[in-house]
């Protein structure tokens, strides 16, 4: 168990040093995110009540797009010159990579959704402090669910042609649900419902998170395999 | 579950493995045994399986048919003690662009569970003359550079089964004569050396035995003699050989 976390570990450093050295995954989806808070600000102009009814889509829309970015980015490094395979030549259980994967991809959108959330408060004129704790949560729960997707996706799409094509088209339709749920969630908690009304979003988020990184982990052997 | 005591010989077995890519065949019924201190010439026309046959070995490609075991395991019930014991290079590096020299190899080292790895890098960077370059970012290396890094983090563990595809691809011809003086003593130290390479009279003059691939099959395993050479319609390359493979 502790060497399945040290290597965890040691693979979660070598994203982050990579990140630090490349600097592109954070800056593109932070760029990206804000810009589709912005473009949709526009679009619509909400005002008052409208803007806590628009403002839970808006905010996933951008995460949505982020992430797609990020999913990406985060297998470049990995396919030149073919270091996913170096990985699979050590020792170590392929589910780990994932995991370590996870970990990367979750801090990155952790804090691209962080600027984009309070980029959004500005330009909507909306404080988010009220339902901090909740909203905190929701989007913890969200992003996991998310990134557990984008990053088995990710895997997958790096090994075809036209992966920045495939990797949405192959993910959009999984994560419908944590979406649906992450929206509704959002828009309860923001409009300051008890946690007893919007619970079962919250629940069906976790649930989801769970079974999805439990079935990755066991089956991204398979999926790194030609 | 217990080591199959009937193959207690430490040794690489392939037994009857085929590798299908669609309705393509890359390998076909191949069997093959490799024991400690064995250097074998995986030689083949393109197309023949040679690649696929190490990425095999490697467990990198899972055989469509047929078992590989090692040391009396099977490679897939124990994929973890087989990696360990494993070094593969081939045409693509492995390495981290972004990463330096020595993290590449302290990365590589920390997954493979070594004790040590500071030291047994440094010893690696001093064995491939890379000291000097241990603090580079390995996208600014050379490709010669990059191949001996590369042939550094396959041995930095020490493996008993070192397998080479196209080794000497990109390298000039200093470098390609340390590898091959480094590659000669691996046999000698109980090191199996299994590779492939498009240089015959090079490849032959470094291994002991021959395995000749054709379409997946293969067409010759044993010693290189001048029989077995004539027999793979290979003299044309044997003449160039003649000096330097005992015949």
């Amino acid at each position: 168990m502790m060497h399945s976390l040290e290597i965890i570990w040691i693979l979660f450093l070598k994203d982050l040093r990579l990140e630090w050295r490349r600097r592109e995954t954070l800056a593109s989806i932070c760029v990206f995110g804000i810009l589709v808070v912005f473009l949709l600000d526009f679009a619509f102009q909400p005002a008052g009540e409208e803007s806590l009814r628009l403002l839970p889509g808006v905010l996933w829309i951008a995460f949505a797009f982020a992430g797609i970015l990020g999913f990406n980015h985060s297998f470049v490094a990995e396919r030149e010159n073919a270091c996913l395979e170096g990985l699979r030549l050590a020792p170590i259980d392929a589910g780990l990579i994932y995991l370590a994967k996870l970990l990367a991809n979750f801090l990155f959108l952790a804090v691209a959704e962080a600027v984009i959330v309070f980029a959004a408060s500005l330009w909507y004129n909306f404080s988010f402090l009220p339902a901090f704790k909740w909203f905190v949560v929701i989007v913890a729960f969200g992003t996991l669910g998310y990134v557990a997707v984008g990053v088995m996706f990710g895997a997958v799409a790096s090994n075809t042609r036209m992966r920045e094509v495939m990797l949405p088209v192959l993910q959009f339709p999984v994560i419908v649900p944590i979406f649906i749920g992450a929206i509704e969630a959002t828009t309860s908690a923001l409009k300051g419902d008890a946690p007893g009304q919007f619970a079962s979003w919250v629940r069906l988020l976790i649930a989801f998170s769970v079974i999805f990184i439990v079935l990755s982990f066991l089956l991204f052997e398979y999926v790194l395999e030609e | 579950m217990p080591p199959d005591t009937t193959h207690t010989e430490p040794a690489l077995e392939l037994r009857g493995i085929s590798k299908y890519f669609g309705d393509l065949a890359a390998l076909r019924g191949v069997t093959l045994r490799i024991a400690r201190g064995e250097s074998v010439l995986i030689y083949g026309p393109n197309g023949a399986g040679k690649t696929t046959l190490l990425r095999t070995l490697a467990s990198l490609a899972q055989p469509t048919e047929g078992e590989i075991w090692m040391d009396g395991r099977r490679m897939d019930r124990y994929p973890a003690t087989c990696k360990a014991k494993i070094g593969f290079v081939s045409h693509a590096t492995f390495l981290y662009n972004d990463l330096t020299v020595r993290e590449n190899l302290a990365l590589a080292g920390r997954l493979f569970g070594l004790r040590g790895v500071e030291k047994r890098v440094e010893r690696a960077l001093e064995l491939f003359m890379l000291r000097e370059r241990a603090g580079f970012l390995v996208r600014n290396l050379s490709r010669g550079l990059q191949q001996r890094v590369t042939l550094a983090r396959a041995l930095l563990h020490d493996p008993d089964f070192l397998l080479l595809d196209e080794p000497f691809t990109g390298l000039d011809a200093e470098s390609t004569a340390n590898l091959e003086n480094l590659l000669r003593k691996l046999p000698e130290r109980g090191k199996a050396l299994v590779f492939s390479t498009h240089r015959f009279a090079q490849g032959a003059s470094m291994a002991q035995r021959l395995v000749a691939l054709e379409k997946g099959r293969i067409s010759y395993d044993g010693p290189l003699t001048q029989a077995s050479l004539s027999s793979l319609r290979i003299e044309p390359e044997a003449a160039a050989i003649e000096n330097k493979v005992r015949l």
